[in-house]
């Protein structure tokens, strides 16, 4: 058995993400007694993948291509696995990622099992624990080829430091087999992404108008947090559509997930329920989403938010 | 110009969650079944196109008979011809293999899927299908604009968004953003009565293999009662945060 982990990087920087992946690929790689080999795209700070226990990490350079392009990366991953003769490749759950493993899966002939949350609980073949339902549910997948590429849910491993003597290894980026090409990307300047962020701070109708957004960002800026809202929300333009979680809108798995005068209806909370500690805070003590709660304050949004975000600043 | 929209038919978003069979078997049992929000996105993507670019809307889905009514509705929103692929899948690939047999036979410029389906959340059908095809995919899809045989998309990922061009053929995932909550086509009278007289053709397929095999099922564990803080007592929540839950 051998296993590849796919890790992502932005502007050369390993994403945290990438960091996960690694040491999920270390736990697996130890379990089997075997080495953990990586592969990314113009990687500049690979060091940090030998404090998190990579043994070997195939580098590709892309040149003036600078935009993800799952074509040509998934040929390349593709010749990479074939040399390697991997029999289990692991691409994490961003947008990126859940792009890249289905195409991979075609061209590598491999089993695909998506929103992966532990370790398989057996190797040969691969049996592993998943998310399904919009996270309503867990099922025991077993995979009937001997390759499979998994993607793992973020944050559902953590990070573990380990390591190890990185071997780097230039390699080829191979040419693409069909005709889709990026133009232009539209980066949201310096914010925490949804997918990436450890702490989401996420606004309901409770608060009003988008005027009154300014009481989401800044706690979620004190935090470091990404924001994101509810579905009504969204449709009515007060936030962009991207911003929109639950079963129809993006999944969050973070670990810290802050609801303000959200109401919890079950759409909402499915697709927030993978993350580890929830806070809501609702003036109404009936609101649903109470019942999903680790922590709760039951209160005027316009009075708590702002208290505590000043009591966070201060705490800084 | 023909269109494919792949239709996955999914428990209504407000069903319970339950399982038989000592949990290897998804409960059906009182659980209403619509069409997955992702796919109705592209579908309604696709009758825009059949208003504007005159092109011939198809959907299709994998599913025993239980699966018709949907598609009449389908057919009632405006597509053109319904394709009933008559089996239970195991996995997104033997959709794929499926969708594939019917696509040796019948040719589509555009192929609609949905980003993920809501159920099963593969994510997968889309980008297996297209690469099996040898054509390109596109997930995330928020935009998409045909002229000629040339086409503007956009894709949204965590963090942003990119604007790309392709030309026909191609496989998309839809979503939100392709088109908004508020253009979803509700059917009217007069297409609920026109869908009665369209074609909805159901095929045998030969049975192929899956890739993967679901064991069983169970549902997250209890979580406790939440712990409520007063209004007045903001500190307690922090130090509750830092030192107990330890995530900030
Ligand atoms: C097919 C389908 C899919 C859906 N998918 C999603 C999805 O993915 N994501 C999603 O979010 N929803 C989804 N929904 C919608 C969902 O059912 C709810 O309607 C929605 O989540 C409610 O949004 P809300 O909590 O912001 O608004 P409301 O339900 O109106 O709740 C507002 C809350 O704010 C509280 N409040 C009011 N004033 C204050 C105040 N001053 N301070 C504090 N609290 C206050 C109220 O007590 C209330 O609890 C979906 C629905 C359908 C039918
Ligand atoms: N049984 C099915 N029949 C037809 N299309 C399907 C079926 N299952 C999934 N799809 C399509 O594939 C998309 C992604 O589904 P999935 O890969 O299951 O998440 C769905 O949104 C549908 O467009």
């Amino acid at each position: 058995m051998t296993v590849l982990v796919v890790i992502e990087s932005e502007l050369g920087q390993i994403k945290k993400n990438g960091l996960e992946l690694a040491s999920y690929g270390r736990k697996i790689a130890n379990d089997q007694g075997i080495t953990l080999t990586a592969v990314g795209f113009n990687i500049k700070d690979y060091d940090v993948l030998s404090k998190y226990g990579v043994d070997k990490l195939f580098n590709i350079e892309t040149g003036e291509d600078i935009f993800f392009d799952v074509d040509r990366y998934s040929e390349s991953i593709a010749k990479i696995v074939k040399k390697e003769n991997t029999s289990l490749i692991i691409v994490s759950s961003s947008a990126d990622g859940r792009y890249l493993g289905p195409v991979l899966s075609i061209k590598t002939e491999s089993a695909y099992i998506s929103n992966v949350v532990e370790v398989p609980s057996q190797y040969d073949p691969i049996q592993v624990k998943c998310s399904c339902f919009t996270n309503k549910a867990f099922k025991i997948s077993k995979s009937l080829k001997n390759r499979t590429i998994i993607s793992l849910l973020s944050n559902s491993f953590g990070l573990n430091e380990k390591a190890s003597s990185l071997e780097l290894i230039n390699h080829n980026y191979e040419n693409g087999t069909v005709n889709l090409k990026v133009n232009s990307v539209d980066k949201a300047q310096e914010k925490v992404s949804i997918a990436d962020a450890q702490i989401v701070v996420s606004g309901g109708r409770g608060l009003k108008g988008p005027e009154n957004w300014h009481l989401i960002e800044d706690l979620a800026e004190v935090l470091g947090a990404a924001t994101a809202c509810s579905k009504p929300v969204s449709d009515m333009g007060w936030r962009p559509h991207s911003e929109h979680v639950g079963q129809t809108g993006k999944p969050v798995a973070s670990n810290l997930y802050i609801a303000v005068g959200v109401s919890g209806a079950i759409q909402h909370v499915a697709g927030i329920n993978s993350s580890k500690v929830k806070v809501v805070i609702n003036n109404d003590p009936e609101a649903p989403f109470f019942k999903s709660a680790d922590y709760g304050i039951v209160g005027d949004a316009f009075d708590v938010i702002p208290r505590l975000t000043e009591k966070l600043k201060m705490r800084k | 110009m023909n269109i494919l929209v792949c239709i996955s038919i999914v428990p209504d978003t407000t069903s319970k969650i339950n399982f038989k069979n000592e949990n290897t078997t998804f409960e059906t049992d009182g659980v209403q079944f619509i069409i997955n929000p992702n796919d109705e996105f592209g579908l309604t993507r696709a009758i825009w196109l059949q208003q504007s670019h005159g092109a011939k809307v198809t959907v299709v889905t994998v599913g025993d008979s239980s699966c018709e009514p949907i598609l009449r509705k389908c057919l009632a929103i405006g597509a053109d011809q319904a394709i009933r692929i008559d089996t239970v899948p195991k996995d997104g690939f033997q959709v794929v293999a499926y969708l594939t047999s019917l696509l040796e036979n019948n040719k589509y410029d555009l192929i609609i899927t949905g980003r993920e389906s809501i159920d099963y959340n593969g994510g997968m059908v889309g980008g297996m299908l297209a690469t099996k095809l040898k054509i390109p995919y596109l997930s995330n899809c928020i935009y998409l604009d045909i002229k000629d045989d040339n086409l503007n998309l956009e894709r949204e990922f965590d963090g942003g968004k990119e604007k790309l061009t392709a030309s026909l053929p191609i496989v998309i995932g839809s979503q939100k953003g392709l088109v908004e909550e508020k253009d979803l086509i509700i059917p009217n009278m007069r297409g609920i009565m026109q869908a009665r007289q369209k074609p909805l053709e159901v095929f045998s397929p030969d049975q192929v293999e899956s890739l993967t095999q679901d064991l069983n099922f169970e549902k997250p564990s209890e979580k406790g009662p939440v712990r409520l803080v007063d209004a007045e007592n903001i500190d307690e929540l922090i130090d509750l945060l830092e030192n107990e839950a330890k995530v900030i």
